[in-house]
């Protein structure tokens, strides 16, 4: 993406019309910043403006949440939503409208956003905010990047005393005890499970429930742990039910401190700590899946689909149960209220066809799919899961946005 | 804590060393073209910890300009401890080959005003007696090939003028780095496809900071680019004028 206003004005009016996407670190899933034409963020990382005082931020999309919170959290501040990595940019988290471990107390990443920048189609410049352009602002927060191009984002941070979090983990023996757990934890700021989908019977569902709260004074300083990486695609073979379920049931029994105090780089991004971990999957990759069950469908909803995916033999090696709270007015927004499950498939014979079955049983429960997740969700599927798709069409014209930002997801989903 | 000079200073590899170096609280001065980009990298810099950034807008065809423009800084920071040279283009190779014209403004780009530059930097920091002139360079200095050679010429041409600088400036004190990247993922070659030997920025950028750090004379960066060139310059030249490289 040309760094300057100008030059990127010209650049999306060179595009012929052709369709472009912007796109961040590629963090999503599917294909969702895929595209003939795509605009790199990366190009526009600035940090504009930083108020130490009041805890506000200001940045360039492509400035990624890693570069803010070295730069925050040593000054005492914090991001107030941050989701599993922290390899995403502030524009990509805008776009997915990401969540994290306290959204059943915080709400969404765009929830403590202030304004932002969007360049439309016609190069013009506008700032959105919740009470300004507010249309525009609910069909980009969430809109995976198909209003215009994010140029700067403004972040209201969270104050904290030190970079550690107090961490509490309970053992959940079923499903059902997992979400009564997360009922009577409901006050803890995050709250998070881990989740074995291969155990089958009475112990499906089995859980270790983590919940956090942002730690008395302390240090501010940065985790010293280096990343390793995967070096290279590991046969697909290694990954099969025997051995995930050896894994899990180890992990699930492995002796832990009830209580402890974790750097938040191990508490909120366990996995950036493993680069390249897709490669554990084998060349043929694998499928992220996850959606959400409105409060209604109760546990038995969850228990269903969590059967039916044990049933299959295709283990999930990671799943993450959470607790999400209350729907936005954001239109493409993922979470609402009820319990969201979000877990890996290793990419085999007859997952397209499992997952086809899921979607149809997440919608009969009146959930629906997160599109940061996605790679081969149905016009259908979309459509019965985010009745306001017709509102962001709606404003994506008005804007002169539709056909000048579209992405393979966005095209296969009927947008 | 040092007084960088950072000459091209918007350029991916540039902005990745200015924020590293902002970060552990050395003093700024920034030179590039844009100066919408500059006021934004100024911000961008002091957010990140550095105690005082300073820029102005550069051409470096504009040869007249050098001498105020090298000044100036020296004023804003009270002195210069480092230069970093670091801007650039890449020229199409095969627009060169059908234009005289394109490469010799390739060269003066990438060498001869470098070099002017150099010229005026060299005699200023002898006078001083310390400090450090480093010089973004390229592994395409160290043999002419025929994907590239118009480029490969100017890099060439600099690291042969930064040798005579480093023999010239021992006796004084200062050091003269040539850096020498590899294949680095930026806006510069943002039309190439990437590869494992591919580096970003701030790889590079750790790599330049270090060999300052340490006086070093000539840095590859990543360090693995030693090897594979050690290799491609041993390659007597009538196997080598065979290749495709």
């Amino acid at each position: 993406m040309p760094a300057s206003h100008a030059e990127l004005r010209a650049a999306l009016a060179g595009a012929n019309g052709q369709p472009v996407i912007a796109r961040g670190l590629g963090r999503s899933y599917g294909d969702s910043s895929l595209a003939p034409t795509v605009f790199s963020s990366l190009s526009r990382a600035m940090l504009l403006e930083f108020d130490t005082e009041r805890g506000l931020l200001r940045c360039e999309a492509g400035a990624s949440l890693a570069d803010i919170l070295a730069v925050i959290v040593p000054r005492g501040w914090f991001l107030p939503v941050t989701p599993g990595t922290r390899f995403v940019t502030a524009g990509g988290a805008l776009a997915s409208d990401v969540h994290g471990k306290n959204h059943h107390v915080d709400g969404c990443f765009s929830a403590h956003v202030t304004e932002i920048e969007l360049m439309l189609a016609d190069g013009t410049v506008v700032h959105c905010a919740a009470d300004r352009n507010r249309e525009l602002f609910q069909a980009t927060c969430g809109g995976m990047g198909l209003t215009g191009i994010i140029l700067s984002v403004q972040l209201r941070l969270r104050r904290i005393d030190s970079a550690l979090i107090a961490q509490r983990t309970f053992r959940a023996r079923s499903l059902e005890h997992a979400f009564e757990l997360f009922e009577r934890e409901a006050d803890a700021t995050y709250s998070v499970a881990w989740i074995d989908c291969v155990a089958a019977g009475r112990q499906l569902g089995r859980s270790l429930l983590m919940t956090g709260e942002h730690a008395g004074p302390g240090t501010l300083a940065p985790a010293t742990a280096r990343p390793i990486a995967v070096p290279a695609d590991l046969p697909a073979r290694l990954l099969n039910r025997r051995t995930v379920g050896a894994f899990n049931s180890l992990y699930f029994h492995l002796p832990r401190a009830a209580d402890s105090l974790v750097h938040y780089e191990k508490f909120f991004y366990p996995l950036d700590r493993l680069l390249q971990w897709n490669r554990l999957y084998g060349r043929k990759g694998f499928l992220q899946y996850q959606f959400v069950l409105p409060l209604e469908a109760g546990a038995a909803g969850m228990q269903e689909i969590l059967s039916r995916i044990s049933a299959s033999g295709k283990g999930s090696f990671l799943a993450v149960l959470k607790r999400l709270g209350g729907q936005n007015a954001n239109y493409l927004s993922f979470p609402v209220a009820g319990y969201t499950l979000a877990l890996d498939f290793k990419m085999e014979e007859g997952v397209l066809e499992l997952l086809n079955e899921l979607d149809a049983m997440v919608a009969g429960h009146g959930g629906r799919l997160y599109l940061a997740k996605d790679s081969r969700m149905s016009v259908e599927t979309f459509r019965r899961g985010y009745p306001a798709w017709e509102k962001l069409q709606a404003v994506r014209a008005l804007h002169g946005a539709s056909g000048r930002f579209a992405s393979l997801q966005s095209e296969r989903i009927g947008l | 804590m040092m007084k960088v000079l950072i000459v091209g200073a918007t350029s991916a590899i540039a902005q990745a060393v200015a924020r590293q170096m902002a970060a552990r609280g050395d003093t700024l001065f920034l030179l590039a073209r844009s100066e919408e980009r500059l006021a934004a990298l100024e911000a961008d810099l002091r957010i990140r910890g550095a105690p005082l950034v300073g820029s102005s807008a550069f051409d470096a065809a504009a040869l007249d300009r050098h001498a105020a423009l090298l000044q100036q800084a020296h004023a804003h920071m009270g002195g210069i401890d480092v230069v970093l040279v670091a801007y650039g283009t890449l020229n199409e190779q095969q627009a060169c080959e059908r234009d005289v014209g394109q490469t010799l403004q390739a060269l003066h780009t990438n060498g001869t005003s470098v070099i002017a530059l150099l010229t005026l930097l060299a005699n200023r920091f002898e006078a001083q007696g310390h400090g450090t002139l480093a010089v973004i360079g390229s592994v395409a200095g160290d043999r002419g090939r025929q994907s590239n050679y118009v480029y490969g010429t100017a890099k060439g041409m600099l690291a042969i003028f930064l040798q005579g600088l480093r023999n010239r400036l021992h006796r004084c004190g200062v050091n003269v780095l040539t850096i020498k990247p590899g294949f680095v993922d930026t806006p510069m070659t943002a039309a190439f496809e990437k590869g494992p030997l591919w580096a970003s920025p701030e790889q590079v950028a750790s790599r330049i900071i270090l060999a300052i750090d340490k006086g070093w004379d000539v840095v590859y960066a990543p360090a693995f680019w030693r090897l594979i060139m050690l290799v491609i310059t041993t390659i007597p030249e009538r196997v080598f004028k065979r290749l495709s490289l």
